[in-house]
Parts: structure tokens; sequence; C-alpha cells
């Protein structure tokens, strides 16, 4: 085995970012020489296994226990830190999630390996594995290279395209829960699942975002750009402004101290763009600003900008895209 | 109840752009230095937990000499007590050895019951450290926090954010949490506060006064190295601005070009 990539699954539905990093690591596994492996933990997620056959993986661990149903990060860690110790690869990558960055983390921890975190391409140089990631929030870039037998990374989502699903050539192997369900020292006691249909900000190809331009109406303007973005299908965006001024929930905000996104299109409106809110977006494909300050410096970074309300042009565009879409 | 707050200096984030390589790979970074913004969270949750529970909170960075007033922004917000933890040595430690240093610096300082860290640093952006702090000290680990719930009886409940929704969990004590910006709205220093600070004698621990070898921390234990830091690319785009008779008009002229693109 040369690589072993963590599958994140919730409720028995995969993160898109676990199919991304479980592409790119199928060809890099190539030029590692050696086998690609998957790791799906859960309770009853065979579903999820077959789904990682289709898309590359040679052999599928499928570890699966009561204790197992929902993340935990002591159980988890066990079940991946046992893999590693039994199948020796030399990297072992997740997707860079809330869980996934927590997982990677203890098991390269503890397994003395050393981490990427929060990576946005992978390599292979002379048979070893390297990582880019950004540092100093998005304005500086470093290849990270690693000391020692083992390489853990987490990746950001989107960093890689989705693969194709071909074949399922390859094998499950099934296990059990390394860690006894009483030696487990965290408990969940509820769960409250975010609102149905809501499309994942880090996972987004579009996103539409408010700011404080929207000011003299908060209501009506983000209504409008939440129909902008539900009229594309996207997830819907806001900056810091928005956020502390109590227009929008924490969890939508973008930047620095919010959500770092890479969508293949960003439209932000009414946003300045200020260094901290560029810091989450920045690497978007295409940007499209709408402002009515030709000054702002959002038009700095933006492939297309229109200068003028918001409260006009966002429901102009909504419009014009229900017409074709 | 004893509490730790774990604090990193970082550059004030307004002045990132202007940061060179050559400033990174020194070590010699000469922006304005602040409290890394997402550790005001960590620090205003201690004093919250201290004014909840009572006990003692102590403010802890691993870092040079100027990274004291990081230290002193914390006491100037209400923080009783501080550690510097320095040392030629520490220099170059990676997130695994930065742990290293705090979790021997955290069991030195006396039994803890919760170890507060920010969800990451501006500079290393990796969210490391207090993963790395909790199996160094054997602790449980609660990332992403949004609310401490309650502390009673060796556990701790807290509020979590995760990317499906919000999570009630229970863990045992000691445990490390790293707390999201949702937590709380941190408190100013106040002006008797950093007068405080000023006279503040800050004890600062060195290698020899912690139980850790030589070996396990600074650059040469460091496991993910950084090279061939850079510059990304600058954003080529020369904006196109789109202006037509009419905002119907402009809003059909915009679709079209963003469907070219094939971006939607
Ligand atoms: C430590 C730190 C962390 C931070 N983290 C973040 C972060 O994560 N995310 C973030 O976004 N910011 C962050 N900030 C804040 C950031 O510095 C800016 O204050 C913030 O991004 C500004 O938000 P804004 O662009 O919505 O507001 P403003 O800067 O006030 O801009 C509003 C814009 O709307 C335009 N406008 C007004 N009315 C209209 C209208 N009717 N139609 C069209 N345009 C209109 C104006 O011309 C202006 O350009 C952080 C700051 C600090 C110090
Ligand atoms: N040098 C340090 N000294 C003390 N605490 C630190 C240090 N570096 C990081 N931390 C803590 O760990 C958190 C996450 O930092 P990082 O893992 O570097 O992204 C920070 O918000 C701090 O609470």
């Amino acid at each position: 085995m040369s690589i072993l990539v963590y599958i994140e699954q919730f409720n028995g539905q995969a993160s898109p970012v676990s199919w991304e990093v479980l592409g790119k690591a199928k060809s890099l596994a190539g030029q590692m020489g050696g086998k690609l492996a998957a790791v799906v933990i859960g309770n009853g997620v065979e579903a999820v296994a077959n789904e990682a056959l289709t898309y590359g993986a040679d052999v599928v661990h499928l570890v699966e226990d009561a204790s197992l149903a929902a993340f935990r990060i002591e159980p988890y860690a066990a079940v991946v830190e046992d893999l590693v110790k039994a199948h020796s690869p030399k990297a072992v990558l997740f997707p860079a999630t809330t869980r996934g960055r927590d997982l990677s983390a203890v098991v390269a921890c503890d397994l003395g390996a050393g981490l990427a975190a929060d990576c946005s391409d992978l390599a292979v140089d002379g048979g070893e594995l390297t990582a880019v990631r950004p540092v100093f929030s998005g304005n500086m870039l470093t290849t990270v290279r690693f000391v020692g037998p083992l390489a853990v990374a987490s990746i950001r989502p989107r960093s890689f395209p989705t693969p194709e699903a071909d074949g399922a050539a390859g094998e499950i192997v099934r296990s059990g829960a390394v860690m006894a369900a009483g030696d487990i020292r965290e408990q969940i006691d509820s769960f409250e699942a975010t609102a149905g249909g809501e499309v994942s900000l880090t996972d987004a190809k579009i996103i539409v975002s408010g700011g404080r331009g929207v000011a003299k109406d908060p209501e009506l303007g983000f209504k409008l750009v939440k129909d902008l973005a539900d009229s594309l299908g996207g997830a819907m965006g806001a900056s810091r402004a928005a956020v502390d001024a109590g227009y929008i929930p924490y969890k939508h905000q973008v930047g620095q101290t919010g959500k770092t996104v890479r969508p293949d299109l960003y439209i932000a409106c009414g946003i300045s763009g200020a260094i901290q809110h560029l810091a989450g977006m920045g690497n978007s494909k295409i940007i499209v600003a709408i402002n009515k300050d030709p000054e702002a410096p959002i038009f700095q970074v933006a492939n297309y900008g229109v200068v003028g309300d918001l409260f006009e042009v966002v429901p102009a565009l909504t419009a014009e895209f229900k017409k074709r879409l | 109840m004893n509490i730790v707050v774990c604090v990193k200096q970082t550059p004030d984030t307004a002045e990132l752009p202007k940061i060179s390589v050559a400033e990174v790979t020194s070590g010699d970074i000469k922006t304005t230095l602040v409290l890394n913004p997402w550790d005001e969270f960590a620090v205003e949750e201690g004093l919250q937990l201290q004014d909840r529970f009572g006990g003692d909170v102590t403010v802890v960075t691993v870092g040079e000499e100027k990274a004291t007033e990081a230290l002193k922004d914390a006491i100037a917000r209400g923080v009783q007590s501080a550690v510097l933890l320095s040392d030629p040595a520490f220099a170059g430690s990676d997130a695994w050895g930065t742990a290293t240093i705090l979790a021997a610096a955290i069991k030195k300082n006396g039994p803890v019951d919760v170890v507060l860290a920010g969800k990451q640093s501006v500079d290393g952006n990796s969210g490391l450290v207090a993963p790395g702090l909790a199996r160094k000290l054997g602790a449980t680990l609660l990332t992403n926090v949004t609310k401490i719930v309650d502390v009673a009886g060796g556990k701790i409940t807290v509020e979590r954010q995760l990317e499906e929704g919000r999570e009630t969990l229970t863990a045992s004590l000691p445990a490390v949490v790293s707390v999201s910006k949702e937590i709380n709205d941190p408190r100013y220093p106040t002006f008797m506060g950093i007068r405080k600070a000023s006279k503040a004698q800050i004890p600062v621990w060195s290698l020899a006064d912690l139980d850790v070898s030589a070996g396990s921390v600074g650059q040469t234990a460091a496991l993910a190295q950084w090279t061939d830091l850079r510059k990304p690319a600058a954003r080529s785009s020369q904006v196109v601005l789109v202006k037509e008779a009419t905002v119907e008009a402009t809003a059909a002229k915009l679709a079209d070009l963003l469907m070219a693109e094939k971006v939607i």
C-alpha cells in the first residue's frame, strides 16, 4: 500500500472532497509505486465503501461497529492508526473538513508523522509525497516536504476535480472497532442538523455573497442575494461586516476568520474587498463584483464588474438567469 | 478550576500581504505583531469560565521575548498570570514541537481542567497545536467549540459547529478546547488592565525549566518542513466592467459573459 485515503461520511453520505482526494491519490499512488487504499468508518456504510471502489481504490477497508456509528475522534483515530501500523503506507490523506482535519492531526501526532494541513495541491517528487499549502492566510504558498517514513496531509475541498466513477475492480476488506466502547471518553448528546437543502459553502461551485452594501435594507438585500444564489444552484456567503451587523449568521462568513472557498464563480454584492475577505475567496476561478463605488478594491481582483446599486443589479441578474437556466 | 489559555503572537492581518519571503525565512517579520485574532476568543472564554466556575487562568505562549506583548494583551483584558516559554532551542518547532513545549509547561504549572486555544493561527493556518496538545497531555480534544455548556463532575459539555450541523458533546476532563469565533464577544483591554500589564513581571521558562528533551523540539525535530516559500501568482485579471443602457441589458450582457466562461 502506498497511499491510504480516509473517506469521510456522515449518515452514509460521503463528503464530495473525499472523492476529489481519492481521485488525485489514484494518480499519485502509481508514481509512488504501490496500491491505493481507502478507509470507510461507520456503521451500515457498505454503500460508501462500494462507491470508493468505483472511484478507483484498489482496497477499501470497511470498518463497522455500533460504537463507530457517529464520528468520535478517539475511536476513529484508533482505527486509522491500526491500519497504518498493519500496512505501512507512505502517505495518509484526509479531506480538510472539520472532522477530517482533527482526525489527521491526532493520527499524525500519535504516529510521530509530519502533517501538512489544509493543502491545495499534492505531488510526488523522487518517490516522496510533497504538499502545497497556503500560509499567512493565503498570502504565501509553501511546498511541504516530510521527514520520516510517513507523510500525512489534509486537502481543501475543490482542490481537485471529482474523478469519473468507472470500474470497481478492487476488494473490500472488513473489520471492526479497535477501541473498546467503554474506553471512549466522549459522548454525543444531541445533533441539530443544518436546515436541509442548503449547499455547503466549501463545496459550492457557485457562491453569491452579500456585504455591508445591503445596509439600507439588510433583510431585502440578503433575500436578493439568496434568490440569485438559488437561481444558480449556489450557496450564500457574506462578509464579516454583514455578519457582525447581525444581517446573517456567522456560518456564512467568507474570509480570514470565516470560511475559505474556491468556487468556479464568486459574485460579491456590496462587498468592498478588504484583504481579510480576499483571504477567503481570492482563489475563486471567476470573480464578479457588484458595487456602487468604482474605486472599491474588489474591482482589482474581479474578472467582471458592474458599478451600480445591488438592489437593482442583483434582481435583474436573477431574472436573467431564471429565463435561461 | 484550573484554566490555561494558549496564545500566539502573529502579524496584524491587515499587513499580511506586505510580508516578504525573506522575512519569513529569516524569522524576522517586521510588521506589527498582535495577539492572534482567534486567540482573543480563547482568552475571553478563559475569563468567562473563571467568572462562571471560579479558579485560575494562566496564559502561555511559545515565542521570542517580543511575544511577551501578546501575554500582556491578555493580562490587559483581565488574565492574572502568564508564562513565556522561550529558548533558542524552541526556534523553528513545528506544531508537534510547540505542543510538546506547551504540554510540559502546562504540567509544570499544576493540574489543569481546561486548556483553551484559538481555532488556528493567521500565519501558520494549521490548527494543529490544539490536537497535538491534547495528545501530549492525554486530554480529550474538542475543536470548533461554539459554546461551553457546563463543566461539572469531571466532565465538560460543549456545542460544536460541524459542516452538517451543531453537535452537543460531553467529554471527560482535562480537555483541550479550540474555540470558534461564535463563542463570545471578546472584551477589550481596559485602561487599568493596560497599566497592570505594563508593570507585570512575566516569568520565562526555558528548555532547562521543562521536562522536554532538546531533540524533540526546534527546527531539527520538525517533521513537516516548509520549502520553496513563495508569493502566489497575482490574479492576472483586468476587470471587465459591464455597462449597458439599462440594468436589464447589463444583467443580460453579464449573463452572456459568465455562460461563455462556462462557470454556470
Ligand atoms: C482580524 C480580522 C479578521 C477579519 N476577518 C474577516 C473575514 O473573515 N471576512 C470578511 O469579510 N472580513 C473580515 N474582516 C473585516 C474586513 O477588514 C472588512 O471590514 C470587511 O470585510 C468589510 O465588509 P464589507 O465589504 O461588507 O463592508 P464595507 O467595507 O463597508 O464595504 C461595503 C461596500 O458596499 C458598497 N455598497 C454600499 N451600498 C451599496 C449598494 N446599494 N449597492 C452596491 N454596493 C454598495 C460600498 O461601496 C462598499 O464598497 C476582518 C478584519 C480583521 C481585523
Ligand atoms: N507558539 C504558540 N504558543 C502558544 N500557543 C500557540 C502557539 N502556536 C499556536 N498556538 C495555539 O494553537 C492555536 C492554533 O494554532 P495553529 O495550530 O498554529 O494554527 C492558536 O490559536 C493558539 O491558541
